[in-house]
């Protein structure tokens, strides 16, 4: 009787629709972030990822609309991330209904953001999201570096010590991407993700790399992930979430069914 | 025309909670998120959120008079229901910021979890305890009406209640340690988890708060 690790679906929206469509035969609307957020739900998903990737300024006001539906609509708990740079920013899209905002580039540029955004809404809503490379060498010790813009700019940040950091400042969970994996399938970066977990208190999602459902059973059992987020395996209708879950409890890890 | 009022001292996001709320009522009740005592007064049922820090929580719920209005509520026996930082705050005090009176509707306290935390297997826990736990219904009551014995709710909290009269747990948890995170006494229902946002499970006992007239 204990905690259940997580699995949370990860949706892109651009300009209030989803990228990359979700192949859902039965859903009126695969474009839609709230009809797949709710069918996720409805699959028993333990939390939401929206990843707003809407370029213009202009276009954000459509996240936040689209943000209102799903707190309207589906009753777990749904986290922002893109473009949350000021406390307004945050302020906007907690009052529209997202229970946590994920911060990326603006941690990075203004730690103090991070501190912040703790501060005045409470560490329970701030997610830090971490983008980490390996930088080490074949023969040198494992390490690995903070990236911005998608992973093509290195910032010389300890991605462990950058980690340390957000967790004293505040965060309240840690979105680690792994750079290297992100969007090839071969799995979590299971090193990072272990050392990262194991360095902090607070809880840490692997994301980035997320191929088959051992993948998942992997980032948990030998990353020490507190969750997993996953986009296109559970996109593209290779796998449900009841199977990744029944897998994942079937290799003793306990999950909420 | 019933009215439930969402308290609103100015602590976080309330949306989660009023959509919750409208989604489970009844055609003939309406939700209002409100810090105004006549409306509070007024209500059939009222809902207390928080999150945040507590310390933070009891300044504004002072400042505001809500003390006194939710003292009121439970005086005059309407439902009064707790969420989070809501129920941690009917305690009598709380080790948070470096310790915290609070409201004292049940007698209690609300403590720490501490740093390196491991389960029965040697395993880490993290904190906050965030995430999906399973709840034992320690009592019976009317709002576990229809849900399931050990059904899982979303929590994230950092600290964890304890009422001194075991009578008053109406439902526990366990993370590293036992505690309560479920509360009743009379007309107050208190939860530590967000029923707001536990599906099925939290919206099942949402509408049974709604349904209950005590």
């Amino acid at each position: 009787m204990g905690l259940a690790k997580r699995i949370i679906p990860c949706l892109d929206v651009d300009n209030g629709r989803v990228v990359k469509g979700v192949q859902f035969v039965d859903i009126r609307d695969a474009g839609d972030p709230v009809e797949v957020a709710r069918r996720y739900n409805e699959e028993g998903a333990d939390e939401i990822t929206f990843l707003d990737i809407t370029a213009s300024h202009e276009d954000r006001d459509t996240m936040v609309h689209t943000v209102e539906r799903m707190a309207s609509e589906v009753f777990i708990p749904l986290t922002v991330g893109g473009g949350i740079r000021k406390v307004e920013d945050i302020r906007t899209m907690l009052n529209a209904g997202a229970d946590k905002v994920s911060i990326n580039t603006a941690a990075v540029f203004n730690p103090e953001f991070v501190q912040e955004a703790a501060d005045r809404f409470g560490s329970q809503c701030i997610v830090v999201a971490i983008d980490a490379k390996k930088v080490s060498l074949s023969g040198e010790p494992d390490r690995w570096e903070i990236f911005t813009h998608g992973g093509r700019k290195p910032t010389g940040l300890d991605a462990i010590e950058w980690a340390r950091k957000m967790e004293q400042l505040g965060a309240g969970e840690i979105l680690l991407t792994s750079m290297d994996q992100d969007g090839v399938k071969n799995g979590y970066d299971i090193g990072v993700t272990r050392s990262i977990s194991d360095a902090l208190e607070i809880p840490v999602i692997a994301s980035g790399g997320a191929g088959n459902l051992d993948h998942l059973v992997e980032g948990v059992k030998k990353g020490k992930a507190d969750a997993v987020l996953a986009a296109s395996i559970f996109h593209f209708g290779e796998y449900s979430i009841p199977e990744a879950k029944a897998y994942m409890a079937k290799q003793g890890i306990e999950m909420r069914i | 025309m019933k009215t439930v009022a969402v308290i609103d001292y100015g602590m976080g996001n309330l949306h989660s909670a009023s959509k919750a709320l409208e989604h489970v009522a009844s055609k003939d009740t309406r939700v209002i998120v409100t810090s105004d005592p006549k409306v509070i007064r007024q209500a059939d049922h009222v809902v207390l959120p928080g999150v945040g820090a507590i310390r933070d929580c009891m300044a504004e719920i002072r400042a505001k008079g809500v003390d006194d209005v939710v003292h009121e509520v439970v005086e005059s026996q309407r439902p009064l229901l707790g969420i989070c930082v809501g129920m941690q705050v009917m305690l009598n005090h709380s080790e948070e910021n470096g310790g915290v009176d609070c409201l004292g509707l049940m007698p209690g306290r609300v403590k720490f979890f501490g740093k390196g935390l491991v389960d029965e297997t040697g395993e880490k826990l993290k904190v906050p305890h965030m995430g999906w736990s399973q709840v034992q219904q320690h009592r019976d009551h009317p709002l576990w009406k229809g849900i399931d014995d050990n059904s899982r709710f979303y929590f994230v909290h950092s600290y964890h209640a304890h009422a001194n009269d075991d009578a008053m747990a109406v439902g526990r948890c366990h993370y590293s340690v036992d505690f309560d995170v479920a509360l009743a006494r009379d007309t107050i229902f208190a939860v530590q988890f967000h029923p707001e946002k536990s599906a099925e499970s939290g919206l099942k006992l949402l509408e049974n708060f709604l349904n209950w007239n005590p």
